[in-house]
């Protein structure tokens, strides 16, 4: 997030977009709902289902899947039209706004309600309403980045936050919503193919070199490595031999999980480290038993780049040792020794390496975590990022292109599928699914679908029903629900025995490499 | 500062800001003024009347937490009609339901009786839920009161046990509508509000239904907001707080990364609240961060190394599973080269796990293919 989960309350407009707060976020979401129930604060929420947000927005926008670019262009061909964009914000922080101003002359209301199916006027009161507001926050998560076009919908969020000046300031921003309690410390570490801790790249010579030095080794590898979702097709090639999978459930949480259960038996060796048999451990060659959250020392970092401590409440069952201590003993065996006291040592180390962080030290997060950027012991943490410039000096816009989702229906697939969380559940269900009263309140995985749809194809309420796509098939209960609209269906992907994922789409955003979770087409069958 | 103006509280001076309560002045001041129902980051309701106080020249004493300061005011907090009116309403308080804690006139012949009757309803020879951590029975000691004529206390409404997650325990609900704030105000999920009316009056989940068929999501902010034993989570009924080592954490479901107090008793979590005086979620939580937590002992916890023969897991040694990690990803280096190796590493574990992860595949195995589920 470029500002603070407590900092959406001094918004005066927020813009939800692609996010079922409620249920996924719902701490964060009583921010929300507090903003708009007792301090005026408009709401603006653009999502394909009715989500309970819904009920407290001033305005809902209900897009057809995919068509993202499509109706923020909109909203700033009007925006522009209407001259309600921020010349001197513009002027001062941003560049190539001709760009991008030439690229929405074509997106007209008339124009966007053709792609989006949302109404012309709509487009332009949502306009109005972000751009007319003295601080807009715009909150983003999922339903925005697991398309094809993931990352173009990102930056025209960018775009249309810049265009209105809300970027740097307090009750304004882009805010992506982090889906696991530390992606962003995941990310933050340098676990990703292309960047050490603090996002330095390992294309960068002279970070490898800092780094060589640090670890006492030479011969980093230079060029970038490759995406979860890059790999596992290439184990299915035979490119890729082994996996060391730490925490990881991809064999439900993967598009197209027929394909990448091909993949893995593909595999010489598989080495999964967990604190459960998961569904992916079960192919594996080596199971390593880890500690859970309650049980060791460490810090997380949470989607406003807070960094937090966590710490060790019970003693872990049997033999289970910490992630990091088992790593450092695969490391020593393999003639590299990593040999850490604690937790502690180990992010004493992150502090030296990584810029950002340090400034952050145990002793300072002992009561209330430290927001990253934070170079130095006597630096505050950053809060609110972009406040004076942006990290490479000034924004720029980015002319985009709307472009149609991967996969349509047609007549033998009819439908649409998006996919998502459900309150009770997380993930892949490894953690929830244990706990008896969540099970209670949500046994098991079903397909929501609006009650025109479930005459249309003779649904009832409650009964099995199959569901194809072009790459597999689940059986799952049918819900019929107003939160859908019709001709999309919903289906949670917390269950790995009628995995949404079977249906889903590994078509990949080419920048991002993420999957088109979002969208694909499906046709329904009576089970029963 | 020129917006500031003086008020007197127990013959001190103290200045204050427009729009001030009388409690605000005062709790600002470190002088303490009880209070039941007046929940933090709401509006005051007035309903208990134990933070009465006695202002000079006004005949009826104030709730000081919703009346707001005035220049000149002169205040009293624990004047002698104010100990009085207190002492009054705790004992009603006392009066009405189950509170079957000691300090409820233990001396009065129909203890007994009275006692029976609520382990009967209780379905339990426990004392209260609440004891030893309940508001009333600190005012009850404090002000030195107890209940009386507890002859004729009938229950009303039968206790909730219909969901997984939380007991409502109407008959020892004092009506101070903490729940309803942190329901409506906190959580903003409008699922409680009170209902009915005089004797009758109740606490209600939409038009009286159970709270699993209501809109209740089971955030649990009401029963952490209940200063008294009315509202129970189920799975830590009756643990008491002196059997138990609360320890600071961070949730680790999604990425609000809420903090969270481990209540520890013998090795196991038993319960978990919210942290209170810290951001970013300042004592909320939702269902999963605060009763999610039984997988953490969950009989399948993997509590050896397992290595795969025949097709079949078997139990190994640190030493035997490490060593033939180590041997395998040694060799596929060798003869496919560092890239033919990936790494998955974890949006769930920690960031010293992720650095060492990343370290390791990098420094160790000599690749870049690390990764992890985020995308997903
Ligand atoms: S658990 Fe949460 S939603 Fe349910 S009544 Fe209590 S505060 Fe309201
Ligand atoms: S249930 Fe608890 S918080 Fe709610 S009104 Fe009764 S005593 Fe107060
Ligand atoms: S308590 Fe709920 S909202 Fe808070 S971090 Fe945990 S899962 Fe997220
Ligand atoms: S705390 Fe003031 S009336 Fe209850």
């Amino acid at each position: 997030m470029t500002n603070t989960i407590g900092d959406i309350g001094d918004a005066d407009v927020i813009m939800v977009v692609g996010s079922n707060t409620t249920e996924n976020h719902p701490v964060l979401s009583t921010v929300v709902k507090r903003a708009v129930k007792y301090k005026n604060a408009k709401l603006l929420v653009v999502d394909p289902r009715q989500i309970k947000l819904t009920k407290f927005a001033d305005l809902w926008l209900r897009p057809n899947l995919g068509s993202d670019v499509a109706w923020i262009n909109g909203l700033m061909h009007v925006i522009i039209a209407e001259n309600l964009h921020d010349k001197a914000f513009i002027e001062k922080r941003t560049n190539d706004f001709e760009g991008l101003k030439s690229m929405v002359e074509k997106f007209t209301p008339d124009y966007v309600e053709k792609i989006t199916g949302i109404a012309a006027q709509q487009i332009i009161d949502a306009a109005r309403l972000y751009a007319n507001a003295g601080a807009s926050a715009i909150l983003y998560c999922m339903g925005i980045t697991q398309h094809t076009t993931g990352t173009d919908n990102v930056k025209s969020l960018a775009n249309l936050s810049m265009l209105c000046g809300n970027l740097g300031i307090p009750g304004g921003g882009v805010n992506p919503l982090r889906g696991q309690n530390n992606v962003q410390g995941a990310c933050d570490m340098g676990g990703l193919p292309n960047v050490y801790t603090g996002y330095q790249p390992v294309t960068d010579a002279a970070v490898r070199k800092k780094m060589e030095d640090a670890w006492g080794i030479t011969g980093l590898p230079e060029k970038n490595g490759l995406t979860v979702t890059k790999m596992v097709p290439m184990a299915h090639d035979g490119d890729i031999k082994a996996f060391y999978i730490i925490g990881e459930n991809p064999l439900v949480s993967d598009p197209d999980l027929n394909h990448a259960e091909k993949s893995f038996a593909n595999l010489d060796f598989l080495v999964v480290q967990d604190i459960f048999v998961t569904e992916t451990g079960k192919m594996a060659d080596v199971i390593l038993p880890a500690t859970c959250f309650a049980e060791k020392d460490g810090t997380f970092t949470n989607t406003e780049r807070r960094v937090q401590r966590i710490r060790k409440a019970v003693d872990a069952p049997g033999d289970a040792w910490d992630d990091w201590k088992i790593t450092s003993e695969i490391a020593k065996r393999m003639g590299y020794p990593m040999a850490y006291k604690n937790a502690q040592e180990i992010f004493e180390e992150i502090r030296e390496v990584t810029p950002s962080y340090a400034g952050v030290t145990y002793e300072r997060i002992e009561r209330q975590g430290l927001h990253w950027p934070c170079p130095s012991q006597e630096h505050p943490g950053t809060p609110i990022l972009h406040t004076r410039q942006f990290t490479r000096g000034k924004g720029v816009f980015h002319a985009i292109d709307y472009i149609a989702p991967a996969e349509t229906v047609d007549d033998e697939y009819p439908l649409y599928l998006t996919t998502g969380r459900v309150l009770y559940h997380y993930h892949t269900g490894t953690m929830t699914r244990r706990t008896d009263g969540l099970n209670e309140r949500a046994p098991e995985s079903f397909v929501e679908i609006s009650a025109k749809d479930a005459e249309k194809f003779g649904v009832e309420d409650g009964s099995p029903i199959n569901v194809a796509s072009r790459r597999g098939q689940i059986t799952v209960r049918a819900t019929i629900s107003e939160q859908a609209v019709s001709g999309t269906v919903f289906i949670p992907f917390h269950f790995a025995e009628a995995a949404a994922n079977r249906l889903t789409n590994a078509a990949l955003d080419p920048v991002s490499n993420i999957p088109e979770f979002k969208v694909c087409a499906i046709k329904l069958s009576s089970a029963a | 500062m020129e917006n500031q103006k003086p008020i007197v509280i127990n013959g001190n001076r103290f200045n204050f800001t427009e729009g001030d309560t009388i409690l605000d002045v005062a709790r600002q001041n470190n002088i303490e003024i009880p209070t039941l129902c007046h929940l933090k980051g709401t509006t005051p309701t007035g309903t208990c009347r134990v933070c009465v106080v006695e202002i000079a020249g006004q005949e009826d004493l104030v709730t000081s937490c919703d009346t707001k300061a005035v220049e000149g005011m002169i205040v009293q907090t624990e004047s002698s009609r104010v100990v009085a009116s207190r002492k009054q309403t705790i004992k009603n308080m006392l009066s009405m339901g189950n509170h079957n804690c000691a300090v409820r006139a233990p001396h009065e012949e129909s203890w007994t009786q009275y006692q029976l009757k609520v382990h009967a309803e209780d379905k339990s020879p426990e004392l209260c839920p609440a004891w030893g951590d309940c508001r009333l029975q600190d005012l009850a000691y404090h002000y030195q009161v107890s209940g009386s004529d507890y002859s004729n206390v009938e229950t009303l409404y039968p206790m909730e046990m219909a969901n997984p997650f939380i007991i409502r325990d109407f008959s020892r609900c004092i009506l101070c509508g903490r729940c309803v704030k942190a329901c409506n105000e906190i959580q903003v999920n409008n699922a409680i509000e009170f209902g009915y009316d005089g004797d009758k009056k109740k606490i209600v989940a939409g038009d009286d239904k159970l709270l699993k068929d209501s809109d209740c999501v089971f955030c649990g902010e009401c029963v952490q907001a209940c200063p008294v034993g009315a509202l129970v989570p189920k799975d830590a009924r009756f643990d008491r707080p002196w059997e138990t080592e609360k320890v600071r954490s961070t949730c680790s479901y999604c990425g609000v990364g809420c903090q969270i107090d481990f209540h520890v008793k013998d090795n196991q979590i038993v319960k978990i609240t919210g942290a209170e005086d810290t951001a970013p979620n300042y004592g909320s939580l939702c269902v999963k961060g605060r009763f999610g937590f039984q997988f953490v002992h969950a009989k399948d916890r993997l509590t050896t190394p397992l290595i795969k023969e025949n097709g079949e897991f078997r139990e190994a040694s640190w030493d035997e599973a490490l060593d033939l990690t180590a041997k395998r990803l040694s060799e596929i280096k060798d003869a496919h080269g560092a890239d033919s190796i990936g790494v998955f590493t974890s949006a769930r574990v920690s960031n010293e796990d992720n650095y060492a992860a990343m370290k390791f595949t990098r420094a160790v195995l000599k690749t870049n293919n690390i990764d992890h589920c985020a995308r997903l």
